[in-house]
This record gives C-alpha cells, sequence and structure tokens, in this order.
C-alpha cells in the first residue's frame, strides 16, 4: 500500500523504519517518528469519529494538545484506553485504535439523526427537556442519554502497568522547549543554576521546527538541535521530553507527567509507564507558546477544515500533506507561512486574507512565488459531509458586514489561521493576574503572584528576535539572582521575515437565506447560535454561559474555542472583552491518567502494613490475619477446616477453662519520664494519678476537651519518675500527639518527656485460670502468688536470659499478666511461653476470641469509645475524678451530658437465645411502626458468649440504666433482620470482677 | 503543596505536618472557674478569617515539634514561623 499524502523529501520521522498499525480493523503503516495523527493522514484518513452532541463526521484540527477532535480509544498490550488523542499519540508497531461516540461505524452513524434533528437540541436541551416526572432521571432519561453521549470507554481491568513518583527541586523550571524555553534555559545553566527543561512533545525545539528562521549561522532547528544537545551534557541540567508541566500549586510547587512508554508497543519490564513528577521551583519560566485560533464559518468542522500551523506541522515534521488542493483562510500572515510550504512542495494553495491591502514581506514572498491571494475574501462554508470537497466563498465588505456574491471554490482541505492565543493556563493558575492585550486579541500575564515569569509567544511576544532577546535576559538575570554567578552568553543575531498586523475580524457573517451552524467549540458542539440563546436566556456570567453550553469543556478544555466564545459573548453584550473576563484555568492543563496521579499507591501499597516481631510466628502456625489500623493482627490461628466461629470460640473457652496467649504488641506505648509526670497524667487521665505507687499499674480514661472519651488503657510506674503508657491499637498516634500538644503548648513548665516505645516492646497477654502456674513456671524465681504479684502489680524479671515486664493487667476478665520483652526478644517469648505452657493446654488467640472474652465481661473497647461517648455512657463514670481538674472535665456539665435519660452501655441478649445480633442494629419498641422508627441505641459489639454459649451483645442504649429487663427489637435493614431482644447488665460473665482478682 | 519552614529542621513539605487551628486559642487555666460561654468559646468557636491567620501545626513526621505559624488564608502565603513557646 502507498501512501498519497507522504511527501519524499521532507520531515523528520525515520523512513528506515516502517511500522504498521490499525485503525478501525483496517491495515495502515507509517514510520517512526509519525503520530497516529500524521499517519493517518498520510494514507488519506480524515474521518476519525463523530461529534459529541450531533453525531457530526468529525476528522483533525490540529497537531498537537489543543486538538478537539480526533481523539481515539487505544490498544496497546492488551489494555485499553479512551479519549487519547491521535495528535498526541506516537506511532508504534502494531497500535491498534478505534473512532469513540459513533455507532454501529463512524461511517455510518446512527447517532447523526440528531444532526437532522438539530433545532431540537439547543444549548440548556437536557435542562429544560428530561426534568418531568422526577423518576424517569434515573431510570429512562439518564441511562439513553448515558448511552448516546460520552467518548471512549474506560478499561475495567485493573491496571497492571507501573507508574512512579518523584520529588524535584530545582532553581529554575522552564516549561517548554520553543525558541523561549531554549534560550533562557541555556542562559540559566551556562550561569550555573540548578535547570530542569520539559517539553511536552518528543521532539525539542516547538516553533523551530517548522519555521524558516536563522539563528547566529544556523537554521532555527539547526539552532535548538545543538543547545539541546549541550543541555543534556550539563550536570546542572535535566531535560525531559514527552513531559507537560500541567498543575502549576502553592508554593512554587509544580507537577509534571512524563510519558516514558505511551509510545512503545509494550512497556519494559520494571519499568514505569509514567512517571509523575512534584517539582518545588525557585523560579518558573513560562515558555509554552501559543495556540492558533480557529476562524468561524459555516460547517467549519468538517473534516479537511484545520487549523493551519497543524498544516505546516504534518507537512515539515511528517512529510505528510493534509490536502493537495488546499485553501488557506486567514486574517494574518501566519497563512502565509503554510501556503508558501505547500507551494515549495509542489502544490498549488490558494489564499483568502479577510484583510484589504496588508503589506510585509512574508506576503510578498508569497506574492513572488505566484501564489493565488484573494484580499477581502472570506470562506462562508465548508461543502462536504465527511470530507471538504469545495468552499463556498465570497467578497467580504470593508465594515465586514456584507457579503458578496457567493462563489464556489474547489478544495479538498481549508486552513484557517485567526490569529494566535498565548498558552497562559500555568500562569494563571500560579495566580498571575492576567490582562487583555488589544493588539493580540488575547489575554496575557500581567502580575505574578509566585516566582513565574511567562516569555515569548505565551506573553504575546511574536517575533523571534524579541522572544531570544528576552529569554537569554531572563535565564541570565534570574539565575544571578539565585546562583550569584555573573556569566552572560550574548544573545545570537536573527533572521526572519517581518510581519504585519492581522485583522480583528474572526466570525463570517451568514448569507442571506442561509442556517449554517457556524462551530466555536469542536469538540462539545457549541455553535454561535447556542451562545447567542444563553445570553437570550439571561446567562450573563462567563462561567454560566461555559455550563450552560458546554463551551470550552472536556478533554481539550477550550484550548481552541475558549477566546472565540468570550469575543462572541462581549460582541452580543456590547462590551468589550475583558470585562467579561476569561473562565478560570485549572489544573490539568492536559488530561494526566488516573494511575499517574495515584502513582505506586495502590493495593498493598495503598499504606504501610505493620506486623509485629511474631507474624512469622503467627503465620507459620496457620493464623488468619485481619486489618487492625495498618496493623496485621491473628484473628484466629484455624486448625483444620475451622471456620472464623469456630476457632475463635475454642479459644475463647481454652482462655475460661485453662489458660491462652495473645500477641499484643500492636497496643500503643508512651515511655513518660520526669519530675512531673505523675502531674501529666493527673491532668491527661479523668482518674486520681498522684498516689500510684512504684510497681503499679493503674486503668485510665482519657478525654478531648469536649468530654468525649479520647482513649482508654493502662499506665504503669515503673519507677519513681518514669511511667509506661499503654494506649489502644488504633488511637496510638493520636494519643502522642495529643499529650505533646499539651507538653509543648499549653504547660509548657511540666517537666516531662514523653517517646512513643510501641515497637520497642513485644507483648504478650496470657490469661486463664493456670496463667499464673504458667508464669510461675516461666519465672521460676519470683513470687506469683497473690500476694507476690497482685492484681494491677508490676515486676521485672528473667525469662530464660532475657530482660522482662510482667504487668498484672486483664482485657478478657480472667487471671491475666502481660509480658514485655524487647522487640528482638520477641519470638524467643512466645516459643518459651508455648513451649512451657504445653502442660497447661495454652493455645494461642486471636482478635475475635479476644473481642468475645472482653463483650461477654462488659470491657469497653473502640466500638464503644466511638468518638460519641462521654465517661458516663460507658460506665466509666466511677473513674471521674469530682476532686481535680483535667482534661475535658468542663464539658462534662455540659447539659446533654448530666440529662437523666443519657444513653448507657448494656448488655443485650436475644429472648431465643440463638439470633446472633448483628453489628449496628437499631434498638426499637415497636418493630411494626412506621419509619422512620424512633431510634432508643444502637449494638455496639456481638459475640457468642462462650460462658453461657448463646449470643450476647453490647449496646448502648438511651437511658440504659432503667432499661434493664426490659423487652426491645434490634432491627437491621441492611441484613433484613428484626430480633426480639432483652436489655440485660453489660457485665454478662463474672460482674464482680472475682476471677482478675484471683 | 505548601512549604513550610520548620524553625528546627528548616524548610519541608507540607505532607511532613498535621495541622493544629488557631494558635491564638488559649486554653483556660486548670481548677478555675469558667464560664460557659468562654469555655465554647474555646472548644467549639473559631473564626474562618480570611486574610493573616496565626495558626499551629506539628512537624508530625520530623522533629514532631508543635510550631506557629503565619499564614494568609486567601493566598497561603507564610509569613512567619516560630517555635512553640515563641510568640508570633
Amino acid at each position: 500500500m502507498t501512501q498519497n499524502y507522504r511527501l519524499d523529501n521532507i520531515g523528520l520521522i525515520n523512513r528506515d523504519k516502517k511500522l504498521s498499525f490499525k485503525f478501525n480493523g483496517k491495515n495502515y503503516f507509517g514510520y517512526e517518528g509519525d503520530t497516529l495523527a500524521s499517519a493517518l493522514l498520510a494514507n488519506g484518513v480524515h474521518l476519525i469519529g463523530r461529534s459529541f452532541k450531533y453525531h457530526r463526521p468529525r476528522g483533525f484540527f490540529g497537531a498537537g494538545v489543543d486538538e478537539p477532535y480526533a481523539i481515539v480509544q487505544l490498544y496497546r498490550n492488551n489494555e485499553t484506553e479512551p479519549n487519547v488523542k491521535t495528535t498526541e499519540q506516537e506511532l508504534f508497531e502494531g497500535l491498534e485504535a478505534t473512532s469513540v461516540n459513533c455507532w454501529p461505524s463512524v461511517n455510518f452513524d446512527i447517532g447523526a439523526i440528531n444532526n437532522f434533528l438539530k433545532i431540537f437540541l439547543p444549548a440548556g436541551f437536557y435542562y429544560k427537556t428530561f426534568m418531568w416526572p422526577k423518576s424517569f432521571w434515573y431510570k429512562v432519561y439518564e441511562p439513553i442519554i448515558r448511552k448516546a453521549a460520552g467518548l471512549g470507554v474506560a478499561s475495567i481491568k485493573h491496571d497492571k502497568e507501573r507508574y512512579e513518583h518523584k520529588y524535584e527541586y530545582c532553581d529554575l523550571l522552564i516549561a517548554g522547549s520553543g525558541p523561549s524555553g531554549l534560550a533562557s534555559a541555556y542562559a540559566a545553566a551556562k550561569n550555573g543554576a540548578r535547570v530542569i527543561l520539559a517539553e511536552d512533545k518528543p521532539r525539542f525545539g516547538g516553533t523551530l521546527l517548522t519555521s524558516e528562521v536563522n539563528i547566529g549561522n544556523q537554521t532555527g532547528k539547526e539552532w535548538a538541535e545543538n543547545i539541546i544537545s549541550e543541555l543534556k551534557e550539563m550536570p546542572n541540567v535535566i531535560v525531559k521530553n514527552r513531559s507537560q508541566v500541567f498543575g502549576y500549586y502553592d508554593h512554587n510547587m509544580l507537577v509534571m507527567s512524563e510519558k516514558l512508554s505511551d509510545h512503545l508497543p509494550k512497556t519494559k519490564e520494571y519499568h514505569p509507564k509514567q512517571r509523575l513528577w512534584y517539582i518545588r521551583a525557585k523560579e518558573v519560566l513560562i515558555s509554552s507558546g501559543s495556540i492558533e485560533r480557529p476562524l468561524v464559518f459555516g460547517n467549519n468542522d468538517t473534516p479537511g477544515v484545520m487549523l493551519s500551523s497543524a498544516a505546516k506541522e504534518y507537512l515539515k515534521v511528517y512529510g505528510v500533506l493534509v490536502g493537495k488542493k488546499p485553501l488557506i483562510f486567514t486574517n494574518n500572515d501566519s497563512g502565509y507561512e503554510t501556503a508558501i510550504e505547500f507551494k515549495k512542495n509542489g502544490v498549488e494553495p490558494i489564499i483568502l486574507d479577510t484583510r484589504k491591502e496588508p503589506n510585509s514581506e512574508i506576503i510578498e514572498e508569497a506574492k513572488n512565488l505566484g501564489i493565488q491571494i484573494k484580499f477581502s475574501y472570506v470562506v462562508v462554508a465548508a461543502k462536504g459531509y465527511k470530507k471538504v470537497k469545495s468552499a463556498e466563498v465570497a467578497k467580504i465588505s470593508d465594515d465586514k458586514n456584507e457579503l458578496g456574491i457567493l462563489e464556489n471554490i474547489t478544495c479538498d482541505c481549508i486552513c484557517v489561521s485567526g490569529f494566535w492565543t498565548p498558552t497562559i493556563h500555568l500562569a494563571s493558575q500560579s495566580g498571575n493576574k492576567t490582562k487583555f492585550d488589544k493588539d493580540i486579541d488575547a489575554f496575557v500575564p500581567g502580575v505574578s503572584k509566585q516566582s513565574e515569569t511567562t516569555l515569548g509567544a505565551a506573553n504575546g511576544t511574536f517575533t523571534l528576535a524579541e522572544t531570544l532577546k528576552d529569554s537569554f535576559n531572563a535565564g541570565y538575570e534570574l539565575s544571578k539572582k539565585i546562583t550569584k554567578n555573573d556569566n552572560k552568553i550574548l544573545h545570537p543575531t536573527v533572521v526572519e521575515k517581518n510581519k504585519t498586523t492581522h485583522d480583528k475580524f474572526w466570525c463570517v457573517p451568514l448569507p442571506k437565506g442561509k442556517n449554517y451552524k457556524r462551530f466555536l467549540d469542536f469538540q462539545n458542539d457549541v455553535a454561535v447560535s447556542d451562545i447567542e440563546i444563553a445570553l437570550k436566556e439571561g446567562y450573563r456570567s462567563i462561567e454560566h454561559v461555559k455550563r450552560y453550553t458546554t463551551l470550552g469543556m472536556a478533554t481539550d478544555q477550550g484550548k481552541t474555542s475558549n477566546l472565540n466564545g468570550l469575543q462572541l459573548v462581549s460582541n452580543i453584550e456590547n462590551k468589550i472583552v475583558p470585562e467579561v473576563g476569561h473562565t478560570t484555568f485549572r489544573p490539568p492543563y492536559t488530561p494526566v491518567t488516573i494511575g499517574a496521579i495515584v502513582g505506586r499507591e495502590v493495593g498493598k501499597h495503598s499504606r504501610p502494613t505493620r506486623k509485629s516481631p511474631l507474624h512469622s510466628w503467627h503465620e507459620k502456625n496457620n493464623a488468619v490475619f485481619v486489618d487492625a489500623g495498618v496493623w496485621l493482627r491473628p484473628r484466629y490461628y484455624k486448625i483444620g477446616k475451622e471456620t472464623l466461629f469456630e476457632g475463635s470460640k475454642r479459644e475463647a473457652k481454652n482462655v475460661r477453662a485453662n489458660v491462652g496467649v495473645c500477641d499484643v504488641t500492636t497496643l500503643g506505648k508512651i515511655d513518660i519520664k520526669g519530675p512531673d509526670a505523675a502531674e501529666l497524667l493527673n491532668r491527661v487521665y479523668t482518674n486520681a494519678w498522684l498516689k500510684l505507687p512504684v510497681g503499679k499499674a493503674r486503668y485510665g480514661v482519657m478525654l478531648r476537651e469536649d468530654g468525649i472519651v479520647m482513649d482508654d488503657g493502662t499506665t504503669t510506674r515503673i519507677s519513681e519518675n518514669h511511667y509506661h503508657m499503654t494506649t489502644t491499637t488504633a488511637q496510638a498516634a493520636n494519643v502522642l500527639s495529643h499529650i505533646e500538644y499539651y507538653l509543648q503548648l499549653v504547660w509548657p513548665e511540666l517537666n516531662v518527656n514523653v517517646v512513643s516505645t510501641t515497637e520497642q516492646w513485644a507483648g504478650a497477654a496470657i490469661a486463664g485460670p493456670k496463667s499464673r502456674n504458667l508464669l510461675q513456671k516461666l519465672f521460676p524465681n519470683i513470687d506469683a502468688s497473690t500476694e507476690g504479684l497482685p492484681f494491677m502489680g508490676y515486676m521485672e524479671a528473667d525469662l530464660f536470659g532475657v530482660h522482662a515486664r510482667i504487668f498484672r493487667i486483664s482485657f478478657s476478665g480472667e487471671l491475666a499478666y502481660e509480658v514485655n520483652v524487647e522487640s528482638d526478644n520477641g519470638n524467643f517469648m512466645w516459643e518459651k511461653i508455648m513451649e512451657v505452657g504445653q502442660e497447661f493446654k495454652i493455645q494461642p488467640y486471636g482478635t475475635e476470641a479476644l473481642s468475645t472474652l472482653r463483650i461477654e465481661m462488659g470491657h469497653i473497647a473502640g466500638s464503644e469509645l466511638d468518638g460519641r461517648t462521654i465517661p458516663y455512657d460507658n460506665s466509666l463514670e466511677g473513674l471521674v475524678s469530682k476532686k481535680k481538674d483535667f482534661i475535658g472535665k468542663r464539658s462534662l456539665d455540659r447539659k446533654a451530658f448530666i440529662a437523666e435519660d443519657r444513653q448507657k452501655v448494656v448488655g443485650v441478649v436475644p429472648i431465643d437465645k440463638k439470633t446472633s445480633i448483628p453489628e449496628g442494629s437499631h434498638l426499637v419498641k415497636d418493630a411494626m411502626a412506621p419509619i422512620p422508627n424512633p431510634k432508643l441505641g444502637y449494638i455496639s459489639a456481638s459475640c457468642w458468649s462462650v460462658e453461657y454459649d448463646n449470643p450476647f451483645s453490647l449496646a448502648i442504649l438511651k437511658d440504659g440504666k432503667n432499661m434493664i429487663g426490659q423487652k426491645l427489637f434490634a432491627m437491621s435493614p441492611l441484613k433484613n433482620k428484626t430480633i426480639p431482644v432483652e436489655i440485660v447488665s453489660s457485665h454478662y460473665v463474672d460482674p464482680k470482677g472475682e476471677r482478675v482478682r484471683s | 503543596m505548601l512549604n513550610i519552614k520548620c524553625p528546627h529542621c528548616g524548610m519541608r513539605s507540607q505532607n511532613e505536618f498535621s495541622y493544629g487551628g488557631d494558635a491564638t486559642i488559649k486554653r483556660p487555666e486548670l481548677n478555675k472557674e469558667v464560664s460557659d460561654q468562654d469555655w465554647d468559646n474555646f472548644v467549639y468557636n473559631r473564626k474562618s478569617l480570611r486574610g493573616k491567620h496565626k495558626e499551629l501545626w506539628q512537624h508530625i513526621s520530623g522533629c514532631r515539634q508543635w510550631i506557629k505559624v503565619e499564614r494568609d488564608t486567601a493566598t497561603h502565603e507564610i509569613f512567619k514561623t516560630v517555635k512553640a513557646h515563641e510568640d508570633i
């Protein structure tokens, strides 16, 4: 197959490497260095998709990031990606792509019927039409609209690609490698600054690759190549292509997405697909260039109508003719450059210039080359449905209101140039107060808010000489400010053709009796008439007009349409553009893959995993793990085919009957030292702490200042000025910050130091009636009797040569001890406990059995300390001191907190003693009451009581203290269960607490 | 993302810090009578200022010190950072 539109001796592609690809099932080929767009155009393919609303045929409009039409569904390495711009996607061997938004095919699209119904689809159509009846929205309208609209289809597979994040610091970040980016990077780098130069395209050089200029004694392209290769060699410079700086955030933080593998058939093993750079720059130079504006005329969305700069780029970079009978329609000199390139490559263009008698070097050159030029002429409408076949043109009066006789010119493409729009997105994102420049009819950066400078075309400077001068200077001055070096590079001389002023005319009036659609926004099918309707209906703010008509939305974010939209609004409203203002430029400048934003933080990497030093023992002994915050804890140790229910019941029973051991390493531990440590505890906890003797532990509750329980745990006095605090696993970090806050800011006079020792100690809870016997065997030299080590006692001892701390504390309600050793000795301790415990029938138990044991004892835990309860609610009012002040005490006087019928923790048993009550169930008086059924309380924790062999739950119940003995219903709408229950005491087992003291 | 100068560690990214609210709020002294209104003002009532705001941050992934920061809530400009015991 030959490529009919490819020229032989022009372009930067690698003709030695042919690449085959598929579009809509058909095979084509292109070359290495092509984009998908240039390869399709080389093959004469102009029909790419269908438009968003009217399903009109869509071709190519641009050659880069501004492309509004030519998006496809891309298939690469068994994955698919929607809405990929063909103008940005580089060709690779085996690439496959299909059209989006058309059904059944791009050539015959049923949705195109909308085009003929377009009178019924004006601005705001959806808002106006599908309002009634309300229930129809979800069931009927929305699904149909969703099917009809929308662009590509997202993959539902897990993305196996790797995306990375990188943090970088530099003196100067330079966004864009056109003439201004290269010049400023070079000047700054030569002056010793650390520079990052980012280019979104694969090739560096920007417009230097396509313009006919000389810098020094070289062509623009050669100059760019030399500068880049020199910069690449410099150690203080990072040069990145395929890298888009898309967001400018606070304190000069910019984010850049680097596409490392999108241009390859497949990502190399262990390589990332994309990398997101977070760059903190001392100074930012924005050299993002400008984007050509469309001219607006009838059917200006027909495939074959495209920007003249794009036509030039396809020709000079890719050697591709976008047409063989081009019509150039321009209001400025840029269109002439494109015409001249066509002419030089053997194609005869015709230029229609809206201006009457313009004069400049470049126009002279075009005339001298014999190019046909029609001044004061406009294109009224493009003709042809799936491709431009001809153009309806006319002479236009000097006041631009009257069209002459309509004529027809045969052509196969219309290259439009409506002058240039500086790309000010980054500057605007940084907080720059942009201003309207009347000379160029566009916004340019104004006063900077952050350390940012915009240069070249992005700053409205359209001559190369001025751009280079400014940029060399900026690079030098800014780097000097940072590095204090003074190595100035002289800027080279420039040869370029001068240009004359552009015509402010851009929107061709409709001829009498014709109702052509004149499009402003090609991606969203927003036409001139839609803006007129919006304004007629009273929309004034440009932000509202945008949202009502969808002007400037979707994947191209109005890069080609925004300014024309503003012009139109200002014309109709008789305002000047700066009064209308522009819509907010928000990051990202171009679409960024969600994968790149997430980076490596997916799956198990989405947060750290903490493992106890005993983890490998648990693994070897068939532990089934559960997430406890970021910790992994054994839920139960599976024997054979045991279920969770069976296994945890066995473990809990064994604790009640013999002895069990549980890994409690995850509990938060805080080491507290200093002469004022007791005073600190006395202020932090609700109960009294000043008289706790050395060698004793005490249970404490701490509140937030608003009176809500924050955490509970035991603290032990190790020595005179040394305490060991434990917190719940979940609150460990918060409690430490909380204490640090008071020590550093509120009571700095307290002489206390705190430090987290959670990871320094491995902990094992030994619980059950035989735990004392076990302890005595583990520590033969201590007196383990209740006199030697009483309840809440503490001692240090030697565990087979290893230093250990022994606390006689209990969470299970049984006689129990906690043994702590340094983490490195954790495994040794655990194995010794298991070995010595054999004769007492020891079994390890997990969190599920632990929960069962505490629930049936009525011990509160995280599910009751849920950030909504005060001490009274948890039956902890006995621990609230009346004599001393403490954090949150004043709040406990609040009216709601002392109400007579205040909620309180209670026990709940199903009447049938069989049905387990789902956690979260509501407690109600009348199961049949109409919704909303008044809720009296909720089930906070449920278990199967091993003591009584029936279900038991804890609940927080309104007026709980007077509800014991009442019969209520537990309702779980989620589980669709209604269970008759009886309210009992929360202390279901051993209510007097005799076992722990035995 | 803000760049905050920790008075102990130097310039660090915001993601090393956690926010601690208004730095001008003073906790009522212990063991003193406090009116309902004063207590409410201490626990709940905060101004949502536009402009210069004195606030607390903790360098939680660094030196763990609480620091005071003066920041413009509208522009995010940071004027000053000082140690916990210093006045801002």
